[in-house]
């Protein structure tokens, strides 16, 4: 297996090279870079996201915007949309590139706010009212707790994409990971290549984790059903 | 089984405790179905009334129109004189007991912050809530131990419990329960009601009770409001009343065939005839008279029947608590027992006598007269 | 979109069928071939695998956990791991976008067999149904449109990610964004996004016709597979 030989002799060289671990285009830097842009876009879709999930799913009203946007989000190729965006507003700052990545990263959290809140037992939004519960206490006190598991899942699945979308975006000038990717296939230095893409690999999947680990976290026992581990 | 407060209705006794008024109430939707129409009504202080229908008949509109969950569209709810409308639904509900089929428990809080949920919101202090929880979880029954749990992990019955003693949390002088037992098999079912009823007992709320189901009704209502499809109102009386007097057809059939037997347990047995020459104690001769003789040991208590025909087997008996129990629960006692004799016992669970057939039936047959 | 040089259906017009590689008729039908082949070849391996995970419970869990570790695989990494197995190929797009494909269908697969109510099952069973009869009479049509709402995510996001394989030459219309990052120019991103998704919308409704007519008993809904 000869590509795998390759492979590893590329690992060792990208991994081994001393020039690789510092300055503005070392590893330490770029992780820093695709942390930051991930993280802004996200962060950014979050806001956006979760308070219209929550409002349309709490009053019903809007819900075509959910469709659509879901529907629309997944058609739209990231690659022609980061070079439109690219094309219009040039490449001065970050943003032309900041802002398709956060139009991408809304829908899904969008759709399983939306559909997290929607999907609460009516029994409960009912003897939440019953109570005496106001409309946006019903909202924070019983429907974001039971529905943070979707809420959640929405975000997980947007760092997903951001954290795709980024890499992508290295393409048009942006910093991160995806630099060694895009830089290395256009100069044929296939180590940086390879030792890239699995960087960007090991920070996807370090991504996931972290969100598993926030759902134990953050969601009830009752709602996860676990028992209680204490 | 009656209740032994069943009879001593009188004037609230508790200065928080309400009347809740319907005055000409209608519920119009906008596509023009009428959900209740022109409803008056009182649930009056300290009682229970239960709004009873088949499905359709607005009771549950009804209900929710008290704590504003549904606006009526016109006339008025007063609470203790004033119109309901005129309150802040928080407000307002935050000072009347809600409880709801699915128990509606939040999932991801523990029981004793379910049922702390009103006193959290009235800005109680976390101590004094849980406190007031774990004196309410084991008020309705349940063993403190399950605080610490997630509602998933209780059963339906259990977790129906919750709902109850999380509406009591804050002392509300008004309690309203939508077809709260519906959900829960029919054993579960009986121990809620009973338990209910003992609750009120000691609390005297002013409770509204929807249900579909006319016997719990008749057990738990001291009055009875029977809807009919549409949200007309046809008729409102106590149980008794409903069974002997039922106001036209519609409540006759809603009572269903069973009216004369269900009758039966507002009959009381103080006017019973008892014999009291059937009894013999254990071990003692027996006269060969009477073809059954009830074998009592030294303390009076029953042991069962003796029968001529098998000598040494004793048969299976049937007991009621004499004056206490109502006529349905002799004749079930006497129906229960292979003698076809009923045995009347005290408070003590000693046999004060024998009801046999004879007197029985002529108990029945002043029972019908009336 | 300036106005000065060529409009854009002047330049559809010049780049429709050059008779070179990158004419746009040829990117189009790439395009096709690369999205088509792993929305037919994930439904094809997500059928029994999604069947074997309902029959066997306990090969659900490690499924699923895998197919959660490789859904969350970035695209364009993974491209370029593959290019020193497959080379600069369109295998290269091909593989990776079936096992994403694979990721949403086979839960898909499973929840639409775990859809089957008991009851009907159970009826199936006493009415003398053998278990193979069972699956293909009445499993697997009830669960058809819930695999067919997890085959529309698939198809709709398989078609949009193509284009990311133009970073390695091997991108369908995809093509056409970088051809216009490279000269700076707007007409060709327009068309390769609108073609893109009109080729998304074409797929999705063919698969809800499709479902229209396989489950007549389902009245359409609106559909949303999150």
């Amino acid at each position: 297996m000869s590509w795998l030989t390759s492979f590893f002799s590329w690992l060792g060289e990208f991994f081994g090279t001393a020039a690789n671990w510092s300055g503005p285009g070392g590893i330490p830097m770029r992780l820093l870079e695709h942390l930051e842009f991930s993280a802004l876009a996200l962060a950014l879709a979050v806001v956006i996201a979760v308070p219209v999930g929550l409002l349309i799913g709490h009053t019903g009203r809007g819900e075509v915007i959910v469709v659509v946007s879901a529907n629309l989000a997944r058609a739209l190729p990231t690659l022609g949309l980061l070079v439109m965006f690219v094309l219009l507003l040039g490449t001065a700052s970050i943003w032309p590139v900041i802002i398709p990545l956060v139009l991408l990263s809304v829908p899904p959290i969008l759709v399983n706010t939306y559909e997290g809140i929607r999907g609460v037992d009516p029994e409960l939004r009912d003897a939440a009212y019953g109570m005496g519960l106001r409309g946006g206490q019903v909202l924070t006190r019983a429907l974001v707790p039971v529905a943070l598991p979707l809420i959640l899942l929405g975000c997980r699945l947007s760092a997903i994409q951001v954290v795709a979308t980024t890499t992508v975006a290295a393409y048009t000038g942006l910093g991160g990971l995806g630099r060694y990717v895009i830089d290395g296939f256009a100069t044929k230095d296939y180590a940086s290549v390879v030792g890239g893409s699995v960087l960007i690999v090991l920070f996807a999947l370090v991504v996931q984790i972290l969100f598993a680990l926030a759902q134990r976290v953050a969601v009830s026992p009752g709602v996860s059903q676990r028992q209680r581990i204490r | 089984m009656r209740r032994s407060w069943h009879g001593g209705r009188g004037p609230a006794t508790s200065e928080r405790s309400r009347v809740i008024t319907f005055d000409a109430v209608t519920k119009r939707y906008p596509d023009g179905t009428v959900a209740v129409d022109s409803l008056s009504l009182e649930a009056p202080t300290g009682e229970i009334t239960v709004l009873v229908g088949p499905s359709g008949c607005g009771k549950t509109t009804s209900l929710r129109m008290i704590n504003r969950m549904i606006d009526a569209s016109e006339g008025r709810i007063l609470l203790d004189g004033k119109p309901v409308q005129g309150i802040d639904p928080p407000t307002l509900r935050r000072g009347i007991g809600y409880v709801i089929q699915q128990a509606g428990l939040f999932p991801h809080r523990k029981i004793v912050d379910n049922v702390a949920t009103v006193p959290y919101l009235l800005g109680w202090d976390r101590k004094k809530a849980r406190s007031r929880a774990m004196e309410l979880l084991e008020r309705v029954g349940l063993d403190p131990a399950l605080a610490g749990r997630y509602p998933f992990q209780l059963s339906g019955g259990q977790q129906q419990r919750v709902g109850v003693a999380r509406a009591l949390a804050a002392d509300p002088p008004v309690l309203l329960m939508d077809e709260p037992f519906s959900a829960v098999d029919p054993i579960v079912r009986t121990s809620l009601q009973e338990e209910l009823l003992r609750l009120q007992s000691e609390l005297r709320k002013t409770i509204v009770f929807v249900t579909h189901d006319i016997d719990e009704a008749i057990k738990l209502g001291d009055r009875v409001a029977v809807l009919r499809v549409g949200g007309r109102l046809a008729q409102v009386a106590d149980p008794r009343t409903l069974l002997t007097e039922p106001a036209d057809d519609f409540v006759r059939e809603f009572l269903g065939h069973d009216r004369g037997i269900r009758r039966l347990q507002f009959v009381p047995t103080d006017g019973l005839r008892l014999r009291t020459d059937l009894t013999v104690e254990e071990g003692a001769e027996r006269g060969a008279a009477e073809p059954w003789l009830l074998v009592v040991d030294g303390d009076g208590r029953p042991l069962g029947w003796a029968s001529g025909a098998r000598p040494g087997e004793l048969e299976r008996y049937g007991t009621f608590v004499h004056g206490r129990d109502s006529m349905r629960a002799a004749l079930d006692a006497a129906l229960l027992s292979p003698s076809g004799c009923a045995v009347a016992v005290d408070e003590g669970g000693r046999v004060v006598g024998v009801a046999t057939r004879e007197s029985l039936d002529q108990a029945l047959a002043e029972a019908a007269d009336v | 979109m300036s106005d000065g040089p060529p409009s854009i259906w002047e330049w559809i017009g010049r780049n429709w069928d050059t008779g070179r590689a990158d004419s746009i008729r040829n990117l189009l039908t790439d395009h096709l071939t690369m999205s088509l082949v792993p929305i037919v070849l994930s439904l094809v391996l997500a059928l029994p695998l999604g069947l074997a995970c309902a029959r066997w419970r306990w090969l659900y869990q490690p499924t699923s956990g895998l197919m959660n570790v490789i859904y969350a695989l970035p695209s364009l990494p993974v491209f370029m791991l593959l290019i020193s197995v497959t080379g600069l190929s369109q295998t290269t797009v091909i593989i990776p976008l079936t096992f994403y494909g694979m990721a949403v269908l086979i839960p898909a697969v499973v929840d639409g067999l775990r859809s089957v109510p008991d009851h009907v099952r159970q009826s199936a069973v006493a009415m003398g149904f053998t278990p193979l009869r069972r699956l293909l009479r009445v499993e697997l049509p009830i669960a058809v449109p819930v695999v067919l709402a997890g085959l529309r995510v698939v198809a709709v996001s398989s078609i949009s990610l193509v284009s990311v394989g133009a970073l390695i030459g091997q991108g369908g219309l995809g093509g056409l964004f970088t051809r216009a990052y490279q000269n700076p120019f707007m007409p060709p991103v327009i068309v390769g996004i609108v073609l893109i998704v009109a080729l998304a919308l074409v797929a999705d409704a063919l698969i809800v016709l499709a479902q229209r007519l396989l489950t007549p008993w389902v009245r359409a809904r609106k559909g949303m597979a999150s």
